[in-house]
């Protein structure tokens, strides 16, 4: 499958073998030399460990006293970094393990999203928070969870899922320079993945565009984050059943606006949303919601993890998260 | 008393009366059903603020107050007409109206209504003032504070990392309507030590002890980079909130005789703390009247996503896979 170019999208320039992992790590490193307001912490992450997804590995060493090892204290990790940023530094604050990010939950919401809102304007929050997330390693019920969906619809909080179709190191550049608190979700399976050039629309958070097949698509794909593991193929095997499909990939999930995305594909007839977190109230209730509430809605399945614990045991973890397998039946079960 | 002594009592009393002036005013405007929603008053733990926050340097230091914090924002130097206006639900309010009683931002100023939550930012902005070379912090904190882990992760960090930080804990010995015999085990005053941090315990009758002792804290803070704890005890003569009182009408009658606002009025001659309070009432009046008068909040422009350039996917054409 070829992501075609478009005469209007932009194909980012990166490729030649960067990992999305070390494409975070780059924009760290180049974010650390520029500006002297940069500075990370989070727990592990000081050289030779080098952080739990080795995404800080080599900056300490480079850059010391701006790279700070923090004891097991979410909440006053994010806290502090909060009073940092208020502070007019700039902090990137990394999150071991996404579930982790429940114990920051409040530091989150009641205080870094609140402050410019309720404060009307008088103090901005740039703060970062790094939460590598998502399922598939078999980590059990409390190291894979997908649970950005909890942290949708916060006033003052926007939520930004790379994937290795976006330029990662761009999108944690535009978070760092946001005035507003980014929640930056990276999909551990996504780390080893080489970027790839893609059709890109917007800024400072892209969404991705993918098509395949010929004509026009039969079938729109919602997506976000370690989703598109298993749309990419799911649109190859669709392609050699004759089926075409679009691919929307938001890199900034909160407040995304689903519609106008489906109608510049030409209102393809039926969607298939995925998203790895749990069944319902999620992201793809939200784009579900958003393209019936415009009229004449294509037909919709959602595939999604199950209404469950993600269990440890590696094959009971990959039958309850979605797969390519779910993906491309749902979109045969709408299309036929 | 000596001459400096006199000038520093007239200084405390006088921000004492007006913040106790300003406070039963708040009572009294909710009890007209002038003000929505409620509020958490101080009345009777002035001696904390005015003590403290007089010690801070207003031009480079912050402050970090509570769900009660009428008193310590007045004591740094905000105006009543501008509380009032917030309380109100006025355009010239602190925030615009937005935030209300408890959530007050201004000139280095910060205040939140979760407990323990504004521990750790308030190291994160210390950590960023002692980056920056200048400039340090004060957190209040109260007894019921102490029930929340955040806090024991702020004095952690705060000692670990060097943060310039003034822990104040106002323990009324009370958190909202449960004694605090009830809710902690062991010393409160005990916890901050445990963590390298110094700790000095004073009862919080008289404000003038309370002014040096916070002094001599913050001056070691600002030349060490080390963060201090100052532990008062204090009492609060009104209510939780706007709501019923159900402690022992004996003990607050107890506190009430020996209220440090009076005892710091007997400290100053009657012809001048009557002329004071007059100017006070004065004042206040001043402020109600024109905050009431000001122009309601306005609504909040919700900011919506970035516009999207979007092209014609429909007329690009996929490529087969």
């Amino acid at each position: 499958m070829t992501p075609a170019g478009s005469a209007n999208g932009t194909v980012h320039p990166h490729g030649g073998g960067l990992t999305f992992r070390a494409s975070l790590t780059e924009a760290m490193d180049d974010l650390l030399r520029e500006d002297p307001r940069v500075l990370l912490l989070g727990e592990d992450v000081l050289d030779p460990y080098g952080g739990a997804f080795k995404v800080t590995r080599g900056l300490s060493g480079r850059y010391p006293g701006r790279v700070l090892a923090t004891p097991v204290s979410e909440a006053a990790i994010v806290g502090a970094a909060t009073g940092l940023a208020i502070g007019g530094l700039r902090p990137i604050a990394e999150v071991m393990f996404g579930d982790f990010i429940l114990l920051a939950t409040d530091e989150l919401i009641n205080h870094a999203a609140k402050f410019r809102a309720m404060y009307n304007d008088q103090v901005t929050v740039p703060l970062v928070v790094r939460a590598p997330a998502g399922g598939g390693r078999a980590y059990g019920p409390t190291h894979s969870q997908s649970l950005e969906k909890h942290f949708l619809g916060v006033p003052g909080l926007k939520v930004v899922a790379p994937t290795h179709l976006h330029d990662p190191g761009a999108l944690l550049r535009a978070a760092v320079a946001d005035p507003d608190p980014v929640l930056f979700i990276e999909h551990k399976l996504l780390y080893p993945l080489e970027l790839r050039p893609a059709e890109v629309h917007g800024t400072p958070y892209p969404t991705a565009v993918v098509r395949a097949g010929r004509g026009e698509p039969a079938v729109m794909l919602f997506a976000y984050g370690g989703g598109v593991r298993w749309c990419l193929p799911a649109m190859g095997r669709l392609a050699e059943a004759g089926i075409a499909s679009t691919l929307c990939l938001p890199s900034r999930i909160d407040r995304f606006a689903a519609w106008p995305w489906w109608d510049l594909a030409g209102r393809p007839p039926a969607a298939v949303l995925v998203e790895e977190g749990t069944a319902g109230a999620g992201w793809t209730a939200e784009v579900a919601a958003q393209l019936a509430e415009a009229g004449n809605p294509p037909v919709i399945r959602r595939v999604t993890g199950a209404d469950d614990i993600i269990p440890a045991a590696g094959h009971l973890e990959d039958a309850m998260l979605p797969s390519t397998d779910a993906v491309v039946a749902a979109a045969l079960a709408l299309v036929r | 008393m000596a001459q400096a002594d006199e000038a520093l009592a007239v200084e405390l009393y006088t921000q004492m009366a007006l913040i106790r002036r300003v406070e039963e005013t708040l009572q009294a405007l909710f009890r007209q059903g002038r003000m929505r929603g409620t509020t958490h008053v101080s009345i009777g733990q002035e001696a904390c603020a005015a003590g403290v926050v007089g010690a801070m340097d207003r031009q480079r230091d912050f402050v970090f107050s509570t769900h009660r914090c009428h008193g310590h924002f007045l004591a740094w130097g905000g105006e009543p007409r501008a509380l009032f206006a917030e309380l109100f639900g006025r355009q010239t309010g602190v925030c615009g109206g937005l935030g209300g009683s408890q959530h007050l931002c201004w000139n280095g100023f910060f205040s939140n209504g979760i407990q323990a939550g504004m521990a750790p930012v308030a190291v994160g902005l210390a950590l960023s003032r002692k980056a920056a070379g200048e400039g340090i912090g004060v957190a209040f904190l109260g007894d019921g504070t102490f029930g929340e882990g955040a806090l024991y992760e702020s004095l952690n960090l705060a000692a670990l990392w060097g943060a310039p930080l003034l822990f104040v804990v106002e323990d009324n010995g009370y958190a909202q309507s449960t004694p605090r015999r009830m809710q902690h085990a062991g010393r409160l005053a005990g916890r901050p030590p445990a963590f390298g941090v110094e700790t000095v315990v004073h009862d919080a009758a008289d404000p003038i002890t309370i002014r040096r002792l916070a002094e001599a804290l913050t001056l070691a803070v600002r030349a060490d980079c080390r963060p201090r704890c100052l532990y008062l005890h204090t009492y609060r003569l009104a209510a939780h909130s706007l709501s019923e009182d159900y402690r022992d009408t004996e003990e607050i009658e107890r506190w009430r005789r020996a209220d440090p606002l009076a005892a710091m009025r007997r400290r100053l001659p009657d012809e001048q703390a009557d002329t004071i309070d007059r100017e006070i009432a004065a004042r206040v009046a001043d402020a109600v009247a024109a905050a009431e008068a000001d122009p309601p909040a306005r609504p909040r422009a919700v900011p919506l996503p970035e516009p999207v350039a979007l092209p014609s996917l429909a007329s690009a054409g996929g490529e087969p896979a």
